[in-house]
């Protein structure tokens, strides 16, 4: 589904500060996958997803999803087939407009967009019962502006908006790291619950390896750039958080919590 | 202050309403101050005195006006968005450069007078038969235009380019071009901006190439004041509040001119007015005008 074939990512080339941060990388995601991706600060984890996603391009090697060859396009373009979290929950909302305006434009990801009426009731029916479904009471404040929700709230807004156009690709960028735990905890079962979308990939850096090994059917430990171990299937099942600290001497303590 | 100052502060209000519509485009809703205003300004009172003074048909020389005012907002996106330029330098580049582009449409004069011309307040004026004409003309146009605006910030469209101005991350991850929203966003703003013009040259029956001097000031002025006093709860209140500010700002200028200040103070109680309002935010909550209003109410009512 998705295949990338080696490809390489140096920031500031030529400069002192001249750091490679993805080498040679390569990795082919099947349909269904739900990888979770771990690894010490600086081993290439959010430039991976950057680099898929489009915020940079990169030096070498090609992207493929679904057979479009994401390569070379640029970022808005890619997200049409892409889905995005990230780590900030301020990131993933237009803070100054209401809930259902936000649901609107994440809706029309795929639509042409012009001087079409921007939310019709059928539209807002729809948001309403799909918003029901988070748990939150989001479905009667659709008419409240998302700078009013609290952190783990717009979280799982973004989360929501990141799928309802139902992309091929879902990128999370340690998107539960800056949440309390029992915010995280909603967040994390609503994405547990979203990946089981048939076909869609998902990706999901964390830092939490209890969270990379329970959830997702793989998960992959990243170092200095390329991908230091793949765990899945049986192999993955025995794994415990014990276990890949002695195997990969693990030198960052929030990954331990 | 004698009601033939009110009435024309209210005339003149109207017609900077939507400039400060304009000014509310760029500035709150793609969160960039744009400081093209004061040329494209001029841009729009040039075109509009030219044609009229040509006896060109004086609605005509409103659409040109607008469609003149869009194009400086293009250039202003593109040197910011295709060069990287900054949004204010990219403004301040245009502006300069359009102070030639207005002395060449105006034929190398400073101003032109279109007082034998006809313009659409003389041609009302003569079809409503009233002296409130201007007025009247100037709410139609404007209510017009506001309703447009209101309604286009409802498209799809329109929530991208409020999205843009709030979160450019997001507008990106949701699919769309942030880029073609900036340009979209600054040509209409610009648009509206050399409207304004247009309407002004037509009232004045005068275009200045120094005229544009200050505008976006006035602009910003017209848009806090109006949000301070009028509120922001909804987007409709909000367009509403920007109008209604823009008459307010005159009315405040006006009284200063009762008082008997100079005209030539005219710059700097504009200065003054908009650090007063633009620190609201820095001197908190407490300071700001919604919050005083309470305090007073608050206190009449404990008397």
């Amino acid at each position: 589904m998705l295949i990338i074939e080696g490809i390489s990512k140096t920031f500031g080339k030529g400069s002192i500060n001249e750091k490679l941060a993805i080498d040679d990388l390569s990795l082919a995601v099947n349909k269904g996958d739900f990888i979770s991706i771990i690894g010490s600060n600086g081993a290439g984890k959010s430039t991976l997803l950057n680099c898929i996603s489009g915020v940079y391009g990169v030096d070498s090697g090609s992207i493929v999803l679904d057979g479009i060859d994401l390569t070379r396009l640029p970022e808005h373009k890619r997200s049409k087939y892409i889905g995005r979290v990230f780590q900030d929950p301020l990131r993933g909302t237009a803070f100054d407009m209401t809930i259902e305006e936000n649901l609107a434009i994440a809706n029309t990801k795929n639509k042409s967009i012009g001087l079409q009426r921007g939310l019709n009731k059928k539209e807002r029916d729809l948001f309403r019962e799909k918003l029901a479904l988070l748990d939150m009471g989001l479905e009667n404040r659709m008419k409240q502006k998302v700078k009013l929700l609290s952190g783990g709230q717009r979280q799982a807004l973004t989360l929501f908006m990141a799928v309802i156009s139902k992309p091929k690709l879902l990128l999370l960028d340690e998107h539960i790291a800056a949440l309390d735990p029992n915010a995280a905890n909603k967040v994390l079962a609503l994405t547990d619950e979203f990946s089981k979308t048939p076909d869609l990939c998902t990706l999901m850096i964390t830092h939490n390896m209890k969270v990379a090994l329970e959830y997702g059917n793989r998960t992959i430990l990243m170092k200095d750039g390329k991908i230091a171990m793949d765990l899945h299937g049986k192999e993955r099942e025995k794994m415990t958080v014990e276990k890949l600290i002695a195997q990969f001497d693990i030198d960052n303590d929030r990954m331990l919590l | 202050m004698t009601f033939g100052a009110v009435l024309g502060s209210v005339e003149l209000g109207l017609i900077y309403s939507i400039m400060a519509l304009g000014v509310f485009l760029s500035f709150r809703t793609l969160n960039t101050p744009d400081l093209t205003v004061d040329g494209s300004i001029v841009t729009g009172m040039a075109v509009s005195a030219m044609i009229c003074s040509v006896g060109g048909n004086p609605w005509l020389a409103l659409v040109a006006a607008f469609i003149v005012g869009c194009f400086a907002g293009f250039i202003t996106a593109l040197l910011n968005t295709k060069l990287g330029i900054q949004p204010l330098l990219a403004g301040i580049l245009v502006m300069l450069g359009l102070y030639s582009i207005n002395l060449r449409i105006m034929g190398g004069k400073s101003n032109v007078a279109i007082i034998k011309s006809d313009t659409i307040y003389k041609n009302f004026r003569e079809f409503a038969q009233t002296e409130y004409s201007s007025i009247i003309l100037g709410l139609i146009i404007l209510t017009l235009i506001t309703a447009c605006f209101y309604y286009f910030l409802k498209t799809r469209l329109g929530f991208a380019l409020r999205a843009t101005g709030d979160n450019e991350d997001m507008v990106r991850a949701s699919g769309i071009n942030s880029n073609t929203m900036r340009l979209i966003g600054m040509g209409l703003s610009n648009g509206l901006v050399g409207l304004a013009g247009g309407l002004l040259a037509q009232y004045q029956s005068v275009a200045d190439i120094g005229m544009g001097v200050g505008m976006v000031v006035v602009g910003l002025a017209s848009v806090i004041i109006g949000e301070a006093v009028f509120g922001t709860r909804s987007l409709i209140r909000r367009l509403i509040a920007v109008s209604l500010g823009a008459i307010l700002y005159r009315m405040i200028i006006a009284f200063a001119f009762n008082l008997g200040m100079p005209s030539t103070d005219l710059k700097l109680v504009s200065a003054v007015i908009v650090t007063f309002a633009l620190s609201t935010g820095a001197l908190g909550e407490k300071f700001s005008i919604p919050t005083l209003f309470q305090k007073v109410g608050a206190k009449n009512a404990n008397n």
